[in-house]
């Protein structure tokens, strides 16, 4: 028989692992080389490719196909304005108690949602993220349908503006590198083998005892906990909130999906891909107006027809490397 | 005297309007081997996943260990202690060897199946720890098949067609090892299409036709034109 050895990286990926870290310590000095109006540009790519990860592990990995995450993103927003109002808290420590609020609330949602299979999950989030949306118009002590600003003393309280706009920064960077890290350890752990295995076969998994609607829960509840952090700090840099901004289904869940879906759904690199085109595109053709959008439209289409494994996918295939290795190869 | 483990009594299961099993009884003593034969269509894979919990039955009881299993998940009952080795292995394309074994034992049953004493059985899956599981042979895979419902310590294990798709000198391998794995006191009921096998392993067995038991009783005990007569109606 001809020897053959298993690994779970390639010489290939190791590189492109070690090219990936030496990226990732560049843009972490991002406050060192980049201007104000970049480094909020970096800030946004950030925020974006956050959010792409934790819908992919909704979607991609867990096969809860959610087109209500704004809602989470809103509540965000929302929670984190309400600590600094209402409890004079610094906003960026609001930060994680906004997390942990947002994964209590996602119990009773999923709870609710979780009735819903395929298609009616996907319109069930949606009507849950309007609902939210509703709510936050309807309170007027967080200025109704006309929203609210951060009193400019509570920003004057993080720094003068290069060490707020620095302080910013670092935090979405540990948001953002934490997102990823989260899906990578999940997938290599206990719940990630239970996770390909429902994906595998759902049937099979559950006849070995796999409890398929806790592990879902479980994955919809840490995503659900992530997005609301990231809404929160999203908007400390908007400084000014307003229920149709917080809970846009555009910005926070129809870009979020482009990006997954050109990227690559079910992989880890696919959203840093898709969030790198994205923001590409974005730069190059956003003059253009609704042309834009329609352009996104097409290109999403384009994809999924000659590429339903995304960009990221076409790579894979082409070239059989991973940054992320969570499975294993034959090498002869 | 040995109590039996799984008492099955009237059951009668439909999909829809069409039904699948007309009030069915048996039941399995602890550490015995029953094989069930019947041709294809005749129930004997719905029987196993009312059984596992995967089918509703409309009406009549499952009972194991004394316990009714009705309403229960397919994972509730797994933690009890049933396991199947699913007809056509159904192993998880995307995970290796081992963690496919792994996540046969997620509910963490204690009991004498270890990752080491599953290698110990099948040495060869030991040397293929790491492959991707379906890069294997279809006897391999079987064993990883058998393996993993065996790393749930179960105390009833269901074999559905076991030598579905294998060639002849792999199907008697598997067979061979069948008393190593049973030697921990499981009790089996085994599916096969192979009937003169299934009589020779057996204790007891029961034939299934349309949906009824057309023959049931000891293993030894009728002729091959009687049994014939049971497997195919006439």
């Amino acid at each position: 028989m001809q020897h053959a050895t298993i690994t779970r990286s390639t010489q290939a990926s190791r590189i492109a692992g070690i090219l990936a870290l030496c990226f990732l310590v560049y843009i972490g000095a991002a406050p060192w080389w980049a201007g104000s109006a970049d480094l909020r540009l970096i800030t946004e790519i950030l925020f974006y490719l956050a959010l792409a990860s934790m819908w992919n592990l909704l979607a991609g990995y867990a096969g809860l196909i959610s087109v209500g995450q704004h809602a989470y993103v809103g509540l965000g927003g929302y929670l984190m304005f309400s600590c600094v109002l209402f409890l004079g808290m610094n906003p960026l420590w609001s930060i994680p108690v906004a997390g942990v609020a947002g994964a209590l609330i996602s119990i009773p949602v999923a709870w609710l949602v979780f009735r819903l299979k395929g298609p009616y999950f996907a319109i069930g989030t949606w009507v849950v993220a309007e609902v939210f949306r509703l709510s936050a118009a309807q309170m007027s002590s967080v200025g109704g349908g006309s929203g609210l600003s951060i009193p400019v003393a509570v920003m004057r309280d993080l720094g003068r503006k290069p060490d707020r706009e620095m302080l910013i920064y670092f935090t979405a960077f540990a948001l953002c590198v934490g997102a990823i890290l989260l899906v990578y350890f999940l997938l290599r752990s206990r719940v990630g083998l239970a996770l390909t295995a429902i994906r595998d076969n759902e049937v099979a998994s559950s006849s070995l005892g796999v409890k398929i609607g806790r592990i879902k829960l479980f994955v919809y509840v840490a995503a659900a906990a992530v997005t609301t952090m990231i809404g929160a700090l999203i908007f400390v840099t908007k400084l000014r909130i307003s229920p149709d901004a917080a809970f846009s289904v555009n910005d926070w869940t129809v870009f979020v999906i482009f990006i997954v879906v050109i990227g690559g759904i079910g992989t880890i690199e696919g959203p840093i891909i898709g969030t790198l085109l994205f923001f590409l595109l974005r730069e190059f053709l956003a003059d253009l107006g609704a042309i834009y959008l329609m352009i996104l439209g097409a290109m999403a289409i384009g994809i999924m027809l000659a590429a339903p494994k995304g960009l990221w996918g076409l790579l894979v295939s082409r070239y059989d490397f991973s940054i992320f290795p969570v499975g294993y190869r034959v090498r002869r | 005297m040995s109590e039996s483990i799984l008492e099955v009594q009237n059951l009668e299961v439909f999909y829809g309007n069409a039904q699948a099993i007309h009030g069915i009884s048996l039941t399995i003593e602890q550490g015995e081997l029953l094989s069930l034969i019947g041709s294809n269509g005749a129930g004997k894979s719905t029987l196993f996943k009312s059984i596992c919990g995967m089918v509703r039955p409309r009406s009549g009881t499952i009972n194991f260990k004394g316990q009714t299993t009705a309403g229960l998940s397919p994972a509730r009952i797994t933690e009890m202690g049933i396991a199947m080795v699913p007809e056509g292995r159904r192993l998880f394309r995307s995970l290796s060897v081992e963690e496919n074994l792994i996540l046969g034992g997620y509910v963490r049953r204690p009991g004498p199946w270890t990752l080491q004493k599953v290698y110990d059985v099948f040495p060869i899956l030991k040397e293929r720890k790491d492959y991707p599981a379906t890069s294997l042979s279809g006897g391999q895979q079987q064993m990883v098949a058998i393996g993993r419902a065996l790393m749930s310590n179960p105390e009833l294990l269901l074999l559905d067609e076991l030598s579905l798709g294998l060639a002849p000198v792999v199907i008697k391998d598997i067979y061979e090892l069948l008393p190593k794995i049973l030697g921990e006191g499981m009790a089996t009921i085994l599916v096969e299409q192979d009937v003169t096998r299934a009589m020779q392993v057996s204790d007891h067995f029961v034939c299934m036709l349309e949906g009824r038991i057309s023959l049931s009783g000891q293993s030894d005990a009728f002729s091959h034109d009687e049994i014939s007569a049971a497997y195919f109606g006439t």
